[in-house]
């Protein structure tokens, strides 16, 4: 078999063996309900319990401020349509920005046409908000701000903690998407001035189906499952024991790794270096303010999905924002948002590297990645 | 999606058939959009009312660039009137379907042939 080469962490990790290990005995030994009062069902809301601590860990939070939940994806609603919901009587006005992700901006527009109104804030070239447009978006109804910590397409890095100290000051809620960030940059949410906080746990070598809300003390939410009352009876569902019992070493391990980012950046920077030697390619993104495994270009002539099948087709994994590869048809809102034209978002191409990915994974795509982009250009016409 | 591909999209697209330009070519089909994703060009050489030659340069996905390849195994060697009856269907058909999605945004290989034999007609006022 071809060297298999997989650089779409962004999409989702490997579970990491050590992970894996972790959770195995909560299936079908240690398979007791958490609200049961016997022995086995106290001892699955002791495993529960201990991943929290980890979880909460992580992001420098109280235990009890983490709500385990199903997903980043619902996170993101429980934390938006949450707030929303309590305080409807208090104001009808959310500020976000343009290139959240769809969890955060389909969410905004539910609530836009159950009478909400929402500020999609733009960002400049890089992918940037400006803390200043978020200040000057405030009005007397804003009962939420929700920006993400870092883009998942193009991987920049918002100025988290300025917006955070606005939001502090006017006595806003602020929530932040920080399923890209966990894990690669630190994060610490009093540090950031979060209320609340979405993450997943499938993009840091956990298990996919298993996410958590962070909600700060003090701040109050609408719960938007109702069932039995679990998860402070702001999530009701039986826990999914296996998966937080896995969320919570993949924060653990993933705690202890953060320096490990730094060389990551390296490999990254290694790999642009040298992609960037291809003439009529670009760098999507900010230069530094950027996740540590993110690289994302467009190649002007040729279009995203025939590179995405090429690459693979040398064992290579990677992921792009043309329209054509998305179920949607559409182009990425994120790259029309930093103003790229149509036909430039559809030439973009994003590798998100990991833990396993290595110097010689980087020189392997750089070796294949000119030849790639020299065929599809022979073959287009708007190449002159 | 790429996983919607059949094993013939991806051949044609791995190998595609009559990538180029045609210098002196005696029609030429331009269709689809930068905007949208796909645009093909497809240049055909007529002789004695014969498709005698025939090429493309496609920008797209996948599907865009087999289907370009097929079109032109399609009607190397067909009448103008043949040619101008291979249809959309008949592309997707050939090359073992195309994902649902794909069906009307990348399949415009047939209305470039037809476009490229309607510019031959014009062109020699047979038209």
């Amino acid at each position: 078999m071809a060297k298999q080469v997989y650089m779409d962490h962004s999409a989702t990790t490997a579970v990491d063996p050590v992970v894996t290990e972790a959770m195995l005995p909560y299936f079908s030994e240690k398979y007791g309900n958490p609200s049961s009062l016997y022995s086995i069902g106290r001892q699955s809301r002791k495993a529960i319990e201990e991943a929290r601590q980890k979880v909460a860990d992580l992001i420098g939070a109280k235990k009890e401020e983490i709500i385990f939940t199903g997903s980043g994806t619902e996170s993101d609603n429980l934390a938006i349509k949450g707030i929303a919901l309590k305080n409807r009587t208090k104001g009808d006005h959310i500020i976000t920005s343009s290139i959240e992700h769809h969890a955060v901006l389909n969410t905004c527009k539910y609530l836009e046409k159950n009478g909400f109104k929402v500020t999609y804030l733009p960002v400049n070239k890089e992918g940037l908000v400006d803390p200043a447009d978020v200040q000057k978006a405030i009005t007397p109804q804003t009962i939420l701000i929700s920006i993400m910590h870092a883009n998942n397409e193009i991987g920049t890095i918002q100025p988290i903690e300025e917006i955070g100290r606005i939001a502090k000051e006017k006595n806003i809620p602020f929530h932040t998407d920080a399923v890209q960030t966990i894990g690669k940059i630190p994060v610490n949410v009093d540090t950031l001035g979060i209320s609340l906080l979405s993450i997943s746990a499938h993009k840091i070598y956990g298990p996919k189906g298993v996410g958590a809300l962070y909600l700060r003390k003090g701040t109050f939410i609408e719960p938007q499952m109702h069932g039995g009352g679990h998860e402070r009876n702001i999530r009701s569902s039986t826990e999914n024991v296996p998966g937080i019992v896995g969320f919570g070493k993949a924060c653990e391990l993933a705690k202890g790794r953060l320096p490990d980012e730094a060389n990551l950046a390296k490999l990254r920077d290694s790999l642009i270096k040298s992609v960037l030697q291809i003439k009529e390619s670009y760098l999507n993104g900010h230069p530094t303010k950027r996740l540590p495994g993110n690289a994302n270009f467009r190649f002007s002539y040729i279009e995203g999905e025939s590179m995405i099948l090429s690459l693979d087709m040398k064992g290579v994994a990677a992921s792009t924002g043309s329209a054509c590869s998305s179920t949607s048809l559409e182009p990425s809102h994120v790259l029309i948002a930093i103003g790229l034209r149509p036909e430039e978002s559809h030439g973009s191409l994003r590798f998100s590297l990991g833990r396993e990915n290595t110097q010689e994974d980087v020189d392997h795509v750089v070796s294949i990645l000119p030849d790639i982009v020299n065929k599809l250009r022979m073959m287009s016409p708007l190449a002159r | 999606m790429s996983d919607g591909y059949s094993e013939k999209v991806m051949e044609h697209f791995s190998n595609p058939r009559n990538v180029g330009e045609i210098k002196d070519a005696d029609g030429i089909g331009k269709v689809g959009n930068p905007t949208c994703g796909d645009v093909m060009w497809i240049y055909i050489k007529v002789k004695d009312n014969r498709l005698e030659d025939i090429k493309f340069k496609t920008f797209g996905c996948g599907a865009a660039i087999a289907t370009s390849s097929m079109i032109t195994e399609l009607a190397k060697g067909k009448t103008l009137e043949e040619g101008l009856k291979i249809s959309r269907g008949d592309v997707a058909e050939a090359l073992d379907g195309l994902p649902t999605i794909k069906l009307h945004c990348s399949n415009l290989a047939a209305d470039g042939l037809h476009a490229a034999i309607k510019d031959y007609l014009e062109k020699t006022g047979k038209k």
